[in-house]
């Protein structure tokens, strides 16, 4: 195919193609980037929390007042809860996983540390914590009864004698060596907390990207400790395909113990996951309509500049049937001359796309663009020209060759 | 002659139906997208107290020293929130007009009714200037007096949607409310308030509204009412067990506001800060040279970063596209008037002049704006109504159209479609009459 000719047309054309190439360039910069986002906030809502979650529900507990003999309430609570029927398990705990709302901890390997090695989310549970949530054990043990104290609400900062920690939190802190065993010590104070337990995962309560948690994702501690506080989360496991029904179960179970209290929130940890991450989800939603709509206004743009060539250029088309020019051969010709358009606006386009990547990298912190997305939108917007122009294209080809004997 | 460019707009758009269509969805798709981010973001950056957001400061003093812990305030190393012990030295001090220290807490509300089960009521402790200093509207009854702040008195301030709720929307001054099993008299109904985003603690939702039910700090403080907000005790002492070593502790959990009207009492403010922080560093509680800072509420805000990067990364997708809708509507506009070369051709050989041609052009392109602007209010409807289904309860409170805003749509259409169509009047204006009537 001869270029010339569409050079030399497209230089009698110089704005209209320009336009088309610059669309087509923010278009890439745009659909890039867009991409990206939508991939990593669907990444993250997918994020495991290591729980039971199908099969894990939680029940907000609020004390009307802040009841005296709160602990013996505790316990008569999570008794009722565990011996209802359908449940295998249950514990009380300051936050959970998806709550986005818990405490954290700068963990030290020696007590006079200065800077604390690795940050951790803190959980406080009792002996039935792991049962309760389902988490997988890969090392060590579980709490035994006598481990667990009475922790007092939030204000209560005793550090616990031991933990058990993610696997993740055990390789921060203890790269290269096995956790069990090793002591950790909490900000500011000088008694030790022994490694008692490795979990495979335990997701910290914050999900918000790039918010408080996200660069500790899987960085939690399990306390030892009976939450005895005015305000607790109940966290029940029950066996698999029962759970609606001993929800409303618990919540009857709980009222019918004492009406002095406030049922805050009682919700599966699915649909904890759906709230955590809807705005993740919507943002992708929302990126995904409007880079269709941006392809869409692309692609009409295109189609309406270049029917408009082609009515211009009837004639010239006409001569060229005329002369011998197969329809295939005018088709290629606004195929190759979409092409060279294209193929300028997606370098343009290209070095947008890494210059707003450069710029979302440090506004909102967000990864760098792999290569491979820039070379996918380019892709993309290649054939996004190719298939807008077809119909014009076609239009052009039904020119007939006899046009070029009338007179203009 | 106006009306006579208008004519003529219209014969043009009509003669080429497909591409007036296609200008006039672009540019409406690209007004719909760039409109309902804009007004997510207007909600969010929206200044909550206009008339008072440069006289308002929130307050903040390092008392943990340099680098110490883990940090979570600024590059400066300045936490968002302040200590008792210095909350209580500040609001001894009285050093500016009016201020408050406070913290976001809650209640079990239990109703008169006993069939009705208790429910969950959010509150926040502060002084009695918090009403004066925000310009809480009331409906019934006052603020508590500086009196009951003193006096650490057993009374409430509720918000109108609880007293709808509580007392039926009757005037509750007087009456009794059950809170944690306490009983606490009513002083005041505030009239709907919804300072978004809820600048005076933005720890908790940024935009979830105010409080329901407003108590005296002193009085808080005394029954204990547990902290639900942001509590961080990075600093190098630990806090003692239970309420009082709280209290007495150098963790952060409460926020400070002052009032200080006039750029001379932010500057004695400034200074009456380092002076205080200097008399801790005399008396040994800080080790370090004076740390503190004012910042007022349109400061505060850019801080804390009230808008979200979410809506940040929207706007800019979406203004973006209206970019290319607009570059697009150029290149269509620019086809049709030279499309058209030859009857511009003839308007120019029987006298028209160039600004003529201009007014013409012009005006077309501002009818495909105005037909723009008007399908964009459409999309921005729907847009908002997609927004409300797929973004959280919080944000939903963010997604109301306003009255100006379709100003705003139609005005932002008509201005950018006009100036998109300066390029193709310009090339109008070029056309040769003779050459084109030659060509005829």
């Amino acid at each position: 195919m001869e270029l010339r000719p569409i050079l030399s047309a497209m230089r009698r054309n110089k704005v209209g193609a320009i336009l088309i190439g610059v669309q087509m360039a923010i278009t890439l910069a745009i659909l890039c980037n867009a991409l990206f986002i939508i991939e990593q906030r669907l990444a993250l809502s997918h994020r495991p929390t290591g729980m039971d979650e199908s099969n894990n529900f939680v029940v907000t507990n609020q004390w009307v007042g802040n009841p005296t003999d709160l602990k013996a309430k505790l316990q008569g609570d999570l008794a009722a809860l565990r011996s209802l029927p359908g449940v295998i398990d249950a514990t009380a705990l300051n936050s959970y996983p998806l709550s986005n709302g818990g405490s954290t901890e700068g963990l030290l390997l020696t007590p006079d540390q200065k800077e604390p090695t690795a940050l951790s989310a803190l959980y406080e549970m009792d002996e039935h914590g792991l049962q309760a949530a389902g988490l997988t054990l890969v090392a060590g043990r579980n709490f035994t009864a006598e481990e667990v104290r009475d922790k007092f609400g939030y204000l209560d900062v005793t550090p616990p004698a031991a933990v058990i920690i993610t696997r993740t939190l055990a390789e921060k802190l203890f790269p290269g060596r096995s956790a069990l065993g090793q002591s950790v010590y909490f900000g500011g104070h000088t008694q030790p907390a022994a490694v008692v337990g490795i979990v495979e995962r335990l997701q910290v309560p914050w999900t918000q990207a790039g918010g408080w948690g996200s660069q500790f994702n899987d960085n939690s501690t399990i306390e030892p400790m009976r939450y005895v506080s005015p305000y607790t989360h109940y966290l029940v496991r029950v066996q698999p395909g029962r759970i609606a029904a001993v929800m409303r179960a618990a919540e009857q179970a709980l009222i019918a113990l004492d009406r002095a209290r406030v049922l805050e929130k009682t919700w599966t940890l699915t649909e904890a996951r759906a709230d955590a991450y809807q705005d993740d989800r919507g943002l992708a939603v929302i990126l995904g309509v409007v880079c269709a709509a941006l392809a869409a206004v692309t692609a009409f743009g295109i189609v309406g500049l270049t029917s408009y060539w082609v009515a211009q250029r009837r004639r010239q088309i006409g001569i060229r049937r005329a002369l011998g020019a197969t329809r295939p051969a005018i088709i290629r010709y606004f195929q190759t001359e979409n092409l060279l358009i294209a193929a300028a606006g997606a370098a343009l386009g290209i070095a947008l796309t890494l210059l707003l990547n450069l710029w979302m990298v440090s506004a909102f912190e967000m990864p760098r663009l792999p290569p491979g997305y820039v070379l996918i939108g380019a892709i993309v917007v290649l054939l996004l020209g190719q298939l807008a122009v077809l119909w014009p294209a076609l239009k052009a080809a039904s020119v007939p060759p006899a046009l070029a004997t009338r007179a203009a | 002659m106006f009306t006579y460019y208008l004519t003529l707009a219209l014969r043009s758009l009509r003669r080429n139906v497909v591409l007036t269509v296609l200008m006039i969805a672009a540019i409406g798709v690209g007004i719909g997208a760039s409109m309902t981010t804009l007004t997510v973001f207007r909600a969010m950056a929206g200044d909550p107290i206009p008339r008072k957001s440069r006289q308002l400061f929130a307050v903040q003093i390092d008392n943990w020293g340099p680098k110490k812990g883990v940090v979570i305030g600024d590059e400066d190393n300045l936490q968002q929130q302040i200590s008792y012990p210095d909350a209580v030295g500040l609001m001894t001090a009285h050093a500016a007009r009016r201020q408050s220290a406070m913290y976001r807490t809650g209640f079990a509300l239990t109703p008169a009714n006993p069939d009705l089960r208790p429910f969950q009521v959010t509150a926040r402790a502060a002084f009695a200037d918090f009403f004066a200093m925000f310009e809480v509207p009331f409906r019934y009854g006052a603020a508590w007096s500086q009196a009951d702040d003193t006096g650490h008195a057993d009374v409430v301030v509720i918000g109108r949607e609880l007293n709808d709720k509580v007392f039926g929307g009757a005037n509750s001054v007087g009456r009794t409310l059950d809170l944690d099993g306490h009983g606490y008299r009513v002083v005041g109904v505030l009239d709907h308030w919804e300072p978004i985003p809820n600048f005076y603690d933005l720890n908790n939702n940024k935009y979830a509204g105010a409080e329901e039910v407003f108590i005296p700090f002193t009085r808080a403080i005394d029954q204990q009412l547990a902290s639900w907000g942001n509590n961080n005790c990075g600093g190098d002492s630990l806090p003692a067990a239970g309420w009082d070593g709280r209290l007495h502790s150098e963790c952060i959990w409460l926020q400070f506001w002052a009032e200080l009207p006039g750029a001379a009492e932010a500057d004695r403010y400034r200074t009456f800060l380092n002076n205080y922080a200097a008399e801790q560093r005399r008396l040994g509680r800080f080790q370090w040279p004076p740390h503190t800072r004012i910042r007022d509420v349109r400061e505060w805000l850019v801080d804390q970063h009230a808008v979200t990067a979410e809506v940040r990364i929207l706007v800019l997708v979406s203004f973006s596209f209206l970019l290319v809708c607009l570059l697009n509507a150029m290149g269509l506009m620019l086809a049709k008037i030279m499309g058209r070369a030859g009857d511009i051709g003839v308007r120019r050989a029987l006298g028209a002049s160039r600004r003529a041609i201009v007014a013409q052009c012009l005006t077309e392109a501002a009818m495909v704006g105005l037909a723009g602007g008007l399908l964009g209010l459409g999309l921005t409807v729907l847009g908002l109504l997609g927004l409300r289904a797929l973004l959280s309860e919080d944000v939903n409170r963010l997604t109301h159209f306003s009255p100006s805003d379709v100003a705003i749509a139609v005005a932002l259409s008509v201005a950018a479609t006009t100036l998109a169509g300066l390029y193709p009047t310009w090339r109008a204006t070029q056309v040769q009459p003779a050459w084109q009537l030659k060509a005829q």
